[in-house]
C-alpha cells in the first residue's frame, strides 16, 4: 500500500478537518472498519478526529420514538459542530443525518437550521472520497474476485452506486464480479431482522444465492448492518465467502479475519 | 370496515406463506416479470421522471380542492343524465348498490375489477340478498371461485398456478367435459371466456370501478387488458360505477398525463389494452350503452386522511409497482397482509382504513429499503408514511412492551456518551471474549429472530472509541 491515494483534488484536503462519525455498529462490533476509514481519509490528506459519540438515533427513529431520536440528534449536532465535513463509513447512518435530521426538527426553528447545516456537510465515506475530494485511485492491492452489495440507504437516499466501484477498480489485483440484484435489499432493516426474523431470513437467503452465483470468494458492502446479516447467513450455511466492509479493502487493511470468522490464533 | 381482516395475525400469515412452496414458486413471477417490463418501459420514455412530477402535482392540486372538484363532477354527471350517490362508509355504499340492483330487478350482476368493491365487501352483501355477482376479470373470477381476496391489486390471482386454476374450473364448471385438455393457460382462458360470455348477456346490472373520474366532463375511466370491463358496463341496462372520492381529477388532459405513467408503472405497457371513458347513460345517438348510469362515490375513511400526513397516500393510482418491487411482498405475497390492500401501499393505507390497532404489523414489516418510493409514479414517500404509523403506535403504546423497554434501555445509554463508552467497552470485551474461538454466535438471548437462521458475528472486542483513545489520545 503506497501513500499515493489522491489524483485530482476538488478540495484541498490539507485544509480539511474531518469529524469521523464511526457509527455505533463499527464502534462496537468492528472498529477495524473505522481505522480503515481513518487511513483512507488521512491518505487523502485530511485531518481526522473522532469526537465522543454513540449512535445516529436511527433505531429510535424507525421505532417511532421521536423524543429519543431528537435527543440523540441534538447530541450529534453538538458533537460535530465546527468540522468541515462529517464522514461515516455507512450509507445508512449518513443517510439518517443527511436525509432525516432536518425533517426531525421540522417544527423547531432553533434546531432545524443546525440540522440542515450538519446535513449539508455529512457524507458517506466512498462518496466523500470520490465526489468531494475527487479521489479516483487508492493504493491498495487485493488479489482475487469480489462482489459488491449496494446497501439500500446509501443507494437510494444518497446515490452511492458508482463511487465504491470507481475506487475498487483502482485496487491492484481486484476484479469486481457483479451479482444479480445487487441493488435489492438483503433483509437486514435494523430491528426488522429480529422482529420479523423469518421474513428477513427469506430475503437474505435470496441474496445468498445471488452472492454464491458470482463465484466470488469475497463479498463487500458499505454498511456493517447489511454485512453482519449476510455474513451471518453465509457462515450459518457453511458458505466459504469472506465478508468485509469495502473500506477495509480500499485501505489495504485486510489482516483482521472477515466478519463472522474466527481469529486464526484463537482457534487453539 | 367490512371485509374481515387477518392483519393482526400478520406474523402467522407470513410464516404460512413462507412454507408454502407452491406460493413461493408463484411469487417468483412477480419478482421477474413486472420489474423488467417496467424498467424497459421507463427507459424508453425519457420524460418519465418529469411525468411522475406532473402526476404528483395533478393529484396534490386535486386533493387540495377535492370538495370543489367533487361538486363539479357531480354536476356534470347529472347533466349527462346520470346519478351520483354519496356513501360515507362501506355500509352505506352496500345499501345503495343493493337498492339500485333491486330497482333494476337484478338477479345477476357482472363486475369489472374494482378494489373499492373488495374494500366494501359488495359481493357477499349482494349474495346474501339474493343477487348473484359474477366477476368478469379473469383473475377476479378465479379468486371468486376460491372465495379468496385478491393477493395483488392489479394481478389478483398472481399467487396461483395454472393447475390450481384448472382444478377450480373442473370443480365449479359442471358442464365441463372431464376429458378436455386444460393443461395450457390459453385453454383455461378459452374455458373462462365461454362461461363468462353467457354471464355477460344475462346480467341485469354491470358494476365497475373507476381509475379516474373527470370533473370537467363527468366521465368515469377504466383501464383493463381483457375488455371485460367494457362488456360489463355496456351490455346490462344499468351501469353502477363504484369509486372512492380521491379518484377525481380535474380534466381529460390530466387523465392523459397520468395514464402515461400508470400502465408503464404497472405492467410495463405504454398503455393498457383498453382505456374506456363513459359519460352518462346511452344517448339516442349511441349504438349501445346502459339505460341507467349511477356513480356511488365512497368516502370510507378518505376524508379523514385529508389534511394529515397520510393525505399523500390519496395520490395512489393503484398501479402495484410498490408491491412488485417490495422484498417483503416477494417473500410472503399479498394474503399475508390480511386485508384488501397488500404491499407498501397497503402497509400505509390499511391502518388508515381499518385502524392501526388492527393493522399495526404492516407498517412495521418493512426494511425501509426505499425501492417502493423509488418506483412510485406519483412519488408517495411510502417509507416515511410507514414510519409515521410507527410514531403513532409508539405514542399510543401499541408497540410490544418488551420491545419498548428494550428501546428505552438502549436509549438511556445512547443519550449519555460517557456512560455509553464505559458500558459498551465492558460489554464488547466480554462478548468478544465469548465469541473469540468461532468468531460468531449461533445463539444469543433476545435475538432468536436473528439466530434461528443466521449466525451473529462476534465483535472484535475492543471498541473503536477505546482503541482510538489508546492510540491517539484525546484529540477530540
Amino acid at each position: 500500500m503506497t501513500q499515493d491515494s489522491t489524483s485530482k483534488s476538488r478540495q484541498e484536503p490539507r485544509d480539511l478537518r474531518i469529524g469521523l462519525f464511526v457509527t455505533c455498529l463499527v464502534d462496537l462490533m468492528r472498529p477495524s472498519i473505522g481505522f480503515a476509514a481513518v487511513k483512507l481519509l488521512e491518505d487523502a490528506g485530511c485531518r481526522v478526529e473522532a469526537p465522543s459519540q454513540t449512535c445516529c438515533g436511527q433505531p429510535a427513529f424507525n421505532s417511532g420514538d421521536r423524543a429519543t431520536t431528537r435527543a440523540i440528534a441534538e447530541q450529534v449536532i453538538e458533537a460535530f459542530r465546527g468540522y468541515d465535513y462529517v464522514v461515516a463509513p455507512s450509507g445508512s447512518c449518513a443517510g439518517m443525518i443527511k436525509a432525516h435530521y432536518p425533517e426531525l426538527f421540522d417544527d423547531d426553528p432553533n434546531w432545524r437550521p443546525k440540522a440542515e447545516e450538519l446535513a449539508a456537510r455529512t457524507y458517506e465515506l466512498t462518496s466523500f472520497l470520490v465526489d468531494v475530494l475527487g479521489v479516483t485511485k487508492v493504493g491498495a492491492a487485493f488479489e482475487g474476485e469480489v462482489t459488491y452489495h449496494d446497501s439500500c440507504s446509501g443507494l437510494r437516499e444518497l446515490g452511492v452506486k458508482s463511487q465504491p466501484r470507481t475506487l475498487l477498480s483502482s485496487v491492484q489485483g481486484l476484479t469486481l464480479v457483479e451479482m444479480t440484484d445487487s441493488d435489492v435489499c438483503c433483509g437486514f432493516g435494523g430491528t426488522f431482522a429480529v422482529k420479523y426474523g423469518d421474513i428477513s431470513a427469506a430475503i437474505v437467503e435470496a441474496k445468498e444465492k445471488n452472492i454464491e452465483a458470482t463465484g466470488a470468494p469475497t463479498l463487500l458492502a458499505g454498511d456493517l448492518g447489511c454485512l453482519m446479516n449476510m455474513a451471518g447467513k453465509l457462515t450459518r450455511d457453511g458458505k466459504p465467502v469472506a465478508v468485509r466492509h469495502v473500506a477495509e479493502v480500499l485501505a489495504g487493511m485486510t489482516d483482521e479475519p472477515p466478519i463472522g470468522a474466527a481469529k486464526p490464533q484463537a482457534a487453539t | 370496515m367490512s371485509v374481515h381482516s387477518t392483519s393482526p395475525q400478520f406474523k402467522e400469515n407470513a410464516a404460512r406463506a413462507l412454507s408454502d412452496t407452491q406460493l413461493q414458486r408463484a411469487l417468483g413471477n412477480v419478482k421477474q416479470g413486472f420489474i423488467d417490463k417496467r424498467r424497459k418501459a421507463v427507459e424508453n420514455l425519457p420524460e418519465f421522471e418529469a411525468l411522475r412530477d406532473s402526476a404528483r402535482d395533478i393529484k396534490n392540486h386535486t386533493l387540495r380542492h377535492l370538495d370543489l372538484y367533487l361538486e363539479a363532477y357531480e354536476a356534470k354527471v347529472k347533466a349527462s343524465g346520470g346519478q351520483v350517490h354519496f356513501a360515507r362508509d362501506a355500509e352505506e355504499a352496500r345499501a345503495i348498490v343493493l337498492s339500485l340492483c333491486r330497482e333494476a330487478n337484478a338477479r345477476t350482476v357482472t363486475k369489472g375489477k374494482s378494489m373499492i368493491a373488495e374494500e366494501i365487501g359488495i359481493n357477499e352483501h349482494l349474495e346474501a340478498n339474493g343477487v348473484t355477482p359474477i366477476e368478469t376479470d379473469l383473475g377476479e373470477y378465479i379468486i371468486q371461485l376460491r372465495h379468496e381476496l385478491p393477493s395483488h391489486i392489479i394481478a389478483p390471482a398472481v399467487h396461483l398456478n395454472a393447475s390450481q386454476v384448472e382444478q377450480d374450473f373442473r370443480r365449479v364448471h359442471k358442464d365441463l367435459d372431464p376429458n378436455r385438455d386444460l393443461s395450457q393457460p390459453v385453454q383455461l382462458l378459452t374455458e373462462a371466456r365461454t362461461v363468462l360470455r353467457e354471464r355477460f348477456l344475462a346480467a341485469d346490472v354491470g358494476i365497475t370501478g373507476a381509475n379516474f373520474l373527470v370533473a370537467e366532463t363527468g366521465t368515469s375511466v377504466i383501464v383493463t387488458n381483457e375488455g371485460n370491463g367494457d362488456l360489463t358496463q355496456i351490455l346490462p341496462k344499468t351501469h353502477i360505477v363504484l369509486a372512492s372520492i380521491e379518484k377525481v381529477v380535474p380534466t381529460l388532459e390530466d387523465v392523459s398525463q397520468i395514464l402515461r405513467v400508470l400502465a408503464r408503472s404497472a405492467t410495463g405497457q405504454e398503455m393498457s389494452v383498453y382505456t374506456t371513458f363513459s359519460t352518462g347513460p346511452r344517448r339516442s345517438s349511441d349504438a349501445d350503452g346502459p339505460e341507467n348510469y349511477h356513480v356511488v362515490l365512497i368516502d370510507n375513511g378518505r376524508s379523514a386522511m385529508l389534511g394529515t400526513s397520510f393525505e399523500e397516500m390519496l395520490r395512489c393510482i393503484r398501479c402495484g409497482a410498490c408491491m412488485n418491487h417490495c422484498p417483503i411482498y416477494h417473500a410472503v405475497g399479498g394474503h399475508a397482509y390480511g386485508w384488501v390492500y397488500p404491499g407498501p401501499m397497503g402497509a400505509v393505507l390499511t391502518p388508515s382504513l381499518i385502524g392501526v390497532d388492527q393493522a399495526g404489523h404492516l407498517p412495521n414489516a418493512s426494511t425501509f429499503c426505499g425501492r417502493c418510493e423509488s418506483v412510485c409514479p406519483v412519488r408517495i414517500p411510502l417509507p416515511k408514511l410507514m414510519r409515521h404509523w410507527r410514531d403513532r403506535e409508539f405514542e399510543h403504546h401499541l408497540s410490544p412492551a418488551t420491545f419498548r423497554s428494550g428501546l428505552a434501555f438502549w436509549g438511556f445509554f445512547a443519550k449519555r456518551p460517557a456512560l455509553y463508552r464505559l458500558v459498551t467497552r465492558a460489554a464488547m470485551a466480554s462478548l468478544g471474549w465469548a465469541g473469540r474461538s468461532k468468531g460468531r454466535f449461533n445463539w444469543l438471548p433476545l435475538a432468536k429472530g436473528w439466530t434461528k437462521s443466521r449466525d451473529f458475528p462476534a465483535p472484535q472486542g475492543e471498541t473503536f472509541q477505546a482503541r482510538w483513545k489508546r492510540e491517539r489520545g484525546n484529540n477530540a
